[in-house]
């Protein structure tokens, strides 16, 4: 089944002096907070954390009910947002697939691609045997989903408590813990210029589709330097 | 509110569930050592630079209610305090949170 040892270093990666933990969970504090004044309860602010496990995309599921879209409105603004998961997964998962693994692992823990857990892979795969590697992933994402979970429970039950001061400070350290994972990531010409021109695209995009900013920012922005680093190879 | 909660989480997850097993079916036949592999690897990190920079320039919920201006302060002091500390992720991100409410409560 699945190998504990790897299993539980992954699920401690968590608990590093890096980890995303404080980050993760105070935005899933606001979250909890955000779901509460929109009139869910406690059952369905779990269950959305849950059965979701992104942050932009619960957002956008907040904003949506606010307006009054409808639920294919809701799917197609969610399903914008949250492409950036598909990219994702193909640049994590060749990098565990083994073939002494059983499939549904895969299928699984694909559940667990968050930028979070994600940029902890990325950052520590090396270390672990490839075999062992999806083990590892399901400890870090079943961590990480913890946190989630736990951090939407305490701002649902602790909203009254969060005035329109605390809410910002939340809601900027997502961001900001992400921008300087990001930054730390920058080790190749590829990926330095990768973020730079998402950073940069993403935005100018914004002006012309708010919708597709993001992927078009991440598309033109990626093949760019994918491009630029292959002619500086060779 | 016109849609069920439950709907619109199910909806929601349902969504978001798409990218992830759709990424995680095409996986399957790409090699880490490919051109494809690197080519996603930058579409991944560019995407989410993208991500980035739209949540602070164009944020939804309360940050929209904070200046560009104190949002950059913010940006750059965070990143001045990520390369003092040896590129330490935790320092910069509760420092943002701190800067953030005395900056809008002041300004």
């Amino acid at each position: 089944m699945i190998n504990k040892k790897f299993f539980f270093k992954g699920y401690k990666s968590i608990l590093a002096h890096d980890s995303p933990a404080i980050a993760l969970g105070c935005c899933f504090i606001a979250i909890g907070a955000l779901l509460r004044n929109l009139g869910f309860n406690i059952q369905e602010s779990i269950f959305s954390t849950m059965l979701t496990y992104a942050l932009p995309g619960s957002l956008v599921m907040a904003e949506s009910l606010l307006v009054g879209a409808s639920l294919l409105n809701i799917f197609l603004a969610v399903w914008f947002v949250n492409a950036r998961l598909y990219p994702m997964a193909v640049s994590l998962f060749p990098l565990m697939m083994h073939k002494d693994q059983p499939k549904w692992k895969y299928y699984f823990s694909c559940h667990f691609i968050a930028v979070s857990a994600w940029l902890i892979m990325k950052n520590n795969y090396k270390s672990i045997p490839k075999k062992e590697r999806i083990d590892y992933w399901i400890g870090i994402g079943s961590a990480t989903w913890s946190v989630a979970i736990i951090g939407t429970f305490i701002g649902f039950f602790f909203s009254e408590y969060l005035n329109k001061d605390i809410m910002m400070g939340l809601a900027i350290l997502n961001p900001i813990y992400f921008l300087c994972m990001m930054v730390g990531a920058s080790k190749t010409i590829q990926i330095s210029l990768s973020v730079l021109l998402g950073a940069i695209l993403g935005p100018i995009f914004y002006f012309i589709s708010p919708e597709w900013s993001i992927l078009l920012g991440g598309i033109v922005g990626g093949t760019s330097a994918y491009l630029i680093g292959e002619l500086n190879v060779s | 509110m016109s849609v069920s909660i439950v709907y619109a989480i199910l909806v929601t997850s349902l969504a978001t569930f798409l990218s992830r097993i759709l990424g995680a079916l095409s996986s399957e036949r790409i090699k880490e050592t490919s051109k494809i592999f690197k080519w996603f690897n930058c579409l991944a990190y560019a995407t989410l630079a993208a991500l980035i920079a739209r949540t602070i320039i164009f944020p939804v919920g309360v940050l929209s209610d904070i200046s560009y201006l104190i949002r950059l302060i913010v940006v750059v002091l965070s990143l001045f305090v990520f390369f003092i500390s040896k590129k330490n992720y935790v320092y910069p991100t509760i420092f943002s949170a701190f800067c953030m409410a005395l900056l809008s409560n002041y300004f």
